[in-house]
């Protein structure tokens, strides 16, 4: 049990961290924001943020130097949250504006959603539900206290394509398409939705993440 | 059917939350910072934050006030007023905004659009529409918080933000604003019938029935919601309620 973990947040270039910052201070953490590889190691938990193309999220990554960094942490199994552009990284590649390889913490693909029923409009911009692959799939991961009714924050064109049904943490239905709206490895999530921005609800998500970083073997 | 947002909308003006009527007679509501925790509680979906006299005397909005305001805030807050460069869209989503809305100065340089969407993702570029009816029947597109006449249709206007890139539009009506008489469902039908990004209406929020009006007949995606709000006439939960009795799909927090 770590009393007063140390959590990075990964500064690359993209995104508004304010809020983000904002949620893990409301549960008493006070984020570190950092591009230094070093502080990044010697975290207890490490999040991946972001907003923005695929491209431009690796780009800002590899520019710092921190691809293998967060591989190298990654192959630890670190607790470690990748927030909607964050957690696509985490997958081996994406296909917005090309193909680009991503981290490949886990194997699979980010695309873009197909057509989707009654001309839905894409971006998806809103709250939705999540679901688990199956029952009690959430019991040993940080949505176990997330309920089907409780709704989280979406802005996302593109989505998460794991190949492996191991790795799918949740599902969401939107415009009539199913599609993974949280992965997981270990001690590793990616949500393709806004914790930080999805009320007392994600909030709630934020707060199992940080017991994970305290309680984790 | 994807779920209606409701956006509670706080026009700033110095250190107040204030409601313009028809953008004009301005009347001090509260602060910002209590009243976007009030709705943030209440179950908001979002909530805009404009700074109303910032593009009109050319200044920057208060980055500080809106940090102390997003501070106990965990949903997304598009934020707008007097934004004129990439700096100012950093600065805004560094104060805690997710979304920008930017009126006056892409109508003078709708090249800035572009420009800011490949920096920042059409999802955060929002474009703001002040729009007003014309003795012929058609809508102008006004700047400058509804003071400043443009001479430039509103349909067209839009459209060719759509190209541009933005990612969703903020459609207040100017003869509505602030009236609660009903939102003007003919102005929002002429976005709402081609836009393929989400249309937010504002201006005219009155009641409960005002708001199923836009989301059935004007088919819009979100309600931006003032002066119906800040006067408690009805609360978030109730107007929330009410849609849903009426088959209109919202977020209910528990």
């Amino acid at each position: 049990m770590i009393e007063k973990p140390t959590i990075a947040i990964v500064d690359y270039g993209v995104g508004n961290l304010y809020s983000l910052i904002g949620a893990f201070k409301f549960f008493g953490v006070d984020p570190v924001v950092t591009e230094d590889a070093k502080t990044l190691e010697e975290a207890d938990g490490v999040v991946i943020p972001g907003v923005g193309s695929f491209e431009a999220g690796m780009k800002g990554l590899q520019l710092r130097g921190l691809v293998d960094t967060v591989k190298k942490i990654a192959k630890n199994n670190k607790p470690m949250l990748g927030i909607c552009l964050g957690a696509q990284l985490m997958l081996s590649e994406g296909h917005e504006f090309g193909i680009f390889e991503g981290l490949g913490i886990m194997k699979g693909k980010v695309s873009h959603f197909p057509p989707l029923a009654g001309n839905e409009k894409v971006p998806q911009v809103g709250w939705n539900t999540m679901a688990p692959p199956e029952n009690n799939a959430w019991a040993e991961s940080i949505l176990h206290s997330h309920q089907d009714s409780d709704q989280v924050y979406f802005v996302h064109s593109y989505i998460l394509e794991p190949e492996s049904e191991e790795n799918i943490l949740a599902f969401s239905t939107y415009g009539g398409h199913r599609f993974c709206s949280a992965i997981k490895r270990g001690n590793i999530y990616g949500f393709q939705f806004h914790p930080e921005k999805s009320g007392a609800a994600g909030l709630k998500l934020i707060d199992n993440f940080i017991t994970l970083v305290k309680t984790h073997q | 059917m994807k779920n209606i947002r409701i956006i509670p909308r706080l026009d700033i003006k110095g250190p107040n939350v204030v409601k313009p009527v028809q953008t004009e007679a301005l009347r001090i509501v509260g602060s910002p910072k209590e009243l976007a925790h009030r709705y943030y509680k209440e179950g908001a979906d979002e909530l805009i934050y404009l700074d109303i006299v910032a593009s009109l005397y050319g200044r920057n909005l208060d980055f500080e006030l809106l940090k102390s305001v997003a501070q106990s805030i965990f949903i997304p807050i598009t934020v707008g007023g007097g934004i004129r460069s990439i700096h100012d869209i950093n600065n805004v989503l560094r104060s805690g905004a997710d979304k920008v809305a930017i009126n006056t100065y892409v109508v003078k340089h709708p090249e800035f659009i572009s420009e800011a969407v490949k920096k920042f993702g059409s999802q955060c570029i929002v474009l703001y529409v002040e729009a007003k009816k014309q003795p012929n029947g058609s809508y102008e597109v006004y700047t400058d918080g509804g003071r400043e006449k443009t001479g430039i249709e509103v349909v067209g206007w839009v459209k060719k933000a759509i190209d541009l890139g933005v990612g969703e539009i903020l459609l207040t009506s100017i003869d509505k604003d602030g009236t609660r008489a009903g939102f003007d469902v003919e102005l929002l039908k002429k976005i709402s019938s081609f836009s393929p990004v989400p249309v937010i209406a504002h201006g005219g929020a009155g009641n409960v029935d005002s708001l199923k009006e836009a989301v059935l007949e004007a088919k819009v995606d979100a309600l931006g919601i003032s002066s119906m709000f800040h006067y408690n006439e009805c609360s978030i939960s109730k107007a929330k309620d009410y849609l849903a009795k009426n088959d209109i799909n919202v977020r209910i927090i528990s």
